[in-house]
Parts: C-alpha cells; sequence; structure tokens
C-alpha cells in the first residue's frame, strides 16, 4: 500500500525526545506541524533549498544532540549540493529524510525530477552518508528510528508517498518568532539575551 | 597610521605577448599588513566556532589560518547559499558562523538572504571583490560592480576595506554590528587590498 505523507511523519516524529527537527519549506513543514508543532521544530516558510544546510549547521552547533532535517524532494533537488557537503563534514548525529511525493506540491503538483527515475538516495550514498535508503512501505519507516536516534550518520532516506493534496496544518509564520522560540527552549532563556 | 597609502601608478609591463590577459595591471605593495592573520584573529577572538566557505583566491591565506584554528570548524561549500543555511541553522544551535566568499557569490545567496532577514539571524560575510577594480576577467564585472547594491537591497549592511590596515577592523565592525543587531552585515575587501592578477599569475597560484 502506498504510504500516506502525514501517517509517515507522525510516525518519524513518535516520542521524538531531545530530537531537533528542521522542517523542509512546504508540504513537510505542515505534516510536522500536523504531528504537532513544537518550539524544536523549526519550520521554513522560505530559503528553498536550504534546509539540509541547516540541519547540517545545527548538528555541528549541537554534536550531543540528534537532528532530523525532514523535507520534500522538490526542496531538495534545489540543494543536491549539499548531500556532498553534508557528505564531506559527516556529522554523526544528522538524519535527512525527504518525503518524496515526485510533485512540487505547493505550486499545482507538477511533476519533480524523482518522478523521473532521480535517485536521491544513490546520490546520498555516492556523496558519502553513512547509509541512504529508499523506503516504500510503513517496515521502512518503521526502521529509520535507529537511524535517526541513535546510530552513527550522516542518515539520508528518501521515502516515496503517496502525490495527495491534505489540509494545510500550518506553524507560525514569524520568522524571528520561530528562531527565538527554537533557540530558547534549547539554549535557555538566556538565548534570548545573547 | 600615517599617511594613508596611496597605490602609486605603475608602468604597465608587457610580455612577449603583450596582451591585457597576460600584464600585471596593480600588483599589490609588499604586505606590510597580514590582513588575513588579522581577520582570522578577529574570528578567533569573537567566537565564531563555523567558518563556510566556497575557495577564492584572496581568501586562501584567511581559509587556511582557519582550517589549522581547532576552535574553527570549517566546511566547504558547493556554492554560496549552502553557507546561509549552515550559518541559520548554527545559530539555531547556538554558535556563530562566518561565510568566506568571492563577490560573484554574492549572486548565489540572494533568495536565501531573505531568511537570515526574516528570522534576524546574525551573520558575517567577508566577500573578497572580483570585478571592481582594475579587473582582466569582463565575466566578473556585472557581479562585481553590482555586490554592495545587491546586498544592500536585501538588507544586509555593506562595509567596504579598501586597505590591508582596513580589513580587520571592518569584520571586527561589522561582526558587531551583525550579532549585536540581529542582522547581516557583509566587508567587501577590495582588489586594492587583494592585488589584481593577472590570468596567468592566478593560474600560477
Amino acid at each position: 500500500m502506498t504510504l500516506q505523507r502525514r501517517e509517515v511523519v507522525k510516525t518519524l516524529l513518535a516520542d521524538r525526545g531531545e530530537l531537533l527537527v528542521v522542517a523542509g519549506l512546504g508540504s513537510t513543514a505542515w505534516d510536522c506541524t500536523a504531528a504537532g508543532d513544537s518550539a524544536l521544530t523549526f519550520p521554513m516558510w522560505g530559503a528553498m533549498g536550504c534546509a539540509a544546510m541547516m540541519g547540517l549547521g545545527l548538528a555541528l552547533a549541537q554534536p550531543a544532540r540528534r537532528v532530523l532535517v525532514l523535507t520534500g524532494d522538490g526542496e531538495m533537488l534545489m540543494g543536491l549540493g549539499s548531500l556532498a557537503t553534508i557528505g564531506v563534514q559527516k556529522p554523526q548525529n544528522l538524519a535527512l529524510v525527504v518525503i518524496d511525493n515526485e510533485r512540487y506540491g505547493e505550486t499545482g503538483m507538477q511533476a519533480t525530477h524523482t518522478a523521473h527515475g532521480v535517485d536521491l538516495a544513490v546520490m546520498a550514498r555516492a556523496s558519502g552518508f553513512a547509509t541512504g535508503v529508499l523506503v516504500r512501505d510503513a517496515a521502512g519507516v518503521a526502521a529509520l528510528r535507529p537511524c535517526i536516534h541513535r546510530d552513527k550518520g550522516p542518515h539520508f532516506a528518501q521515502i516515496k508517498v503517496a502525490a495527495q493534496k491534505v489540509p494545510l496544518v500550518l506553524p507560525p509564520r514569524d520568522g524571528a518568532l520561530l528562531k527565538n522560540r527554537f533557540r530558547q527552549a534549547l539554549l535557555g532563556a538566556s538565548a534570548a539575551l545573547e | 597610521m600615517g599617511n594613508p597609502r596611496r597605490i602609486a601608478p605603475q608602468p604597465v609591463r608587457h610580455d612577449s605577448r603583450g596582451s591585457l590577459e597576460s600584464r600585471s595591471l596593480n600588483a599589490p605593495i609588499a604586505a606590510e599588513i597580514d590582513w588575513p592573520l588579522a581577520a582570522h584573529q578577529v574570528l578567533a577572538r569573537l567566537g565564531f566556532g563555523v567558518v563556510g566557505y566556497v575557495p577564492d583566491a584572496g581568501h586562501k591565506r584567511l581559509i587556511e589560518l582557519c582550517q589549522a584554528d581547532a576552535r574553527m570548524r570549517t566546511v566547504v561549500l558547493t556554492t554560496e547559499e549552502e553557507g546561509i543555511g549552515l550559518a541559520a541553522g548554527a545559530w539555531l544551535g547556538g554558535a556563530k558562523c562566518a561565510l568566506l566568499m568571492q563577490s560573484s557569490g554574492v549572486g548565489n545567496i540572494v533568495n536565501a538572504l531573505g531568511m537570515v532577514r526574516e528570522c534576524r539571524i546574525p551573520l558575517l560575510v567577508l566577500v573578497t571583490m572580483r570585478g571592481e577594480y582594475g579587473e582582466f576577467n569582463p565575466w566578473q564585472v556585472p557581479m562585481g560592480q553590482a555586490t554592495a547594491d545587491v546586498l544592500r537591497a536585501m538588507g544586509v549592511a555593506v562595509q567596504q576595506a579598501n586597505a590591508a590596515a582596513e580589513v580587520a577592523l571592518h569584520a571586527d565592525a561589522a561582526a558587531r554590528l551583525a550579532f549585536g543587531g540581529y542582522c547581516a552585515a557583509a566587508v567587501l575587501i577590495s582588489q586594492r587590498v587583494i592585488g589584481i592578477k593577472s590570468f596567468l599569475e592566478q593560474a600560477a597560484q
């Protein structure tokens, strides 16, 4: 059975503990909000192509914490070079998961490159990620949990999901608010005074 | 500082071909001021823990100094835009990030700078200029001439370092502006500082 994006993201974020999350522009950010808004999720409303690198910056700054980037195939395709950059840096605490519906979901469901067979997981492995898997079923999603929470990374997963429109569940939009609440939740109230 | 140094007009030296590409238009004055060393000291003193860069000949020494500094994690980028994500993520995690790039790279960060402004993320960018002053490569000129305007259009504070002695002072002030004011600040390091290489000189470097 084809995976449903909202269920996949809910599973990935279940019992997230101290996990730090970057949610890429568009549907994946709404998916993360639908799974439960959190100060330790940074949803992106712009800067398309930057989600993976935000995860790298966060992972380097917080080596004792686990970092998960959840983003879409279109967003990832706009920043493919970051796979090479992350592959060079090899942050052990970073996992990058692409929710791949093979569509640009926010702009009219136009086909992305992955619809034509572009294999992001192979690119990640070739770039030096510790793992890079293509996931098509619930068992594969469940198997990602150790990669996200425990095993040495960097990890990459491309999860094929149904191309469907789902109800918008939107996080706060104000970028300064999103930044400040994340930093305060992670670094303490004094982060606002830095 | 005493009298400000002026770059004396130099006779154009012709090689056997006498071509534009092979002549030294304006070799830098023998460096009395080690601006990369001074800039590195500023970055270290202010606690920059992450330095992202796309290599540029003008940044060669500063990159190497940062790479040799155990307090700094250097991240080589495939394109400058990656540096904006890197810096934003680092700041979310409590680390200061500086970016080193050539002026052409400023063209690659424009949209991502929207996130920096909207989220009020402090960011220091040190830009070595091309296409600005005595450039031999015409393809560098459009972006080099537009660099300051493009940055300002995206809300970045711009400081221009036209002499070696100014670079570290500007880097220090720009970093304080950025991290004190939760904004982006860029220091444009003139070709008057880094020297204007001919293509042959650059290739031999």
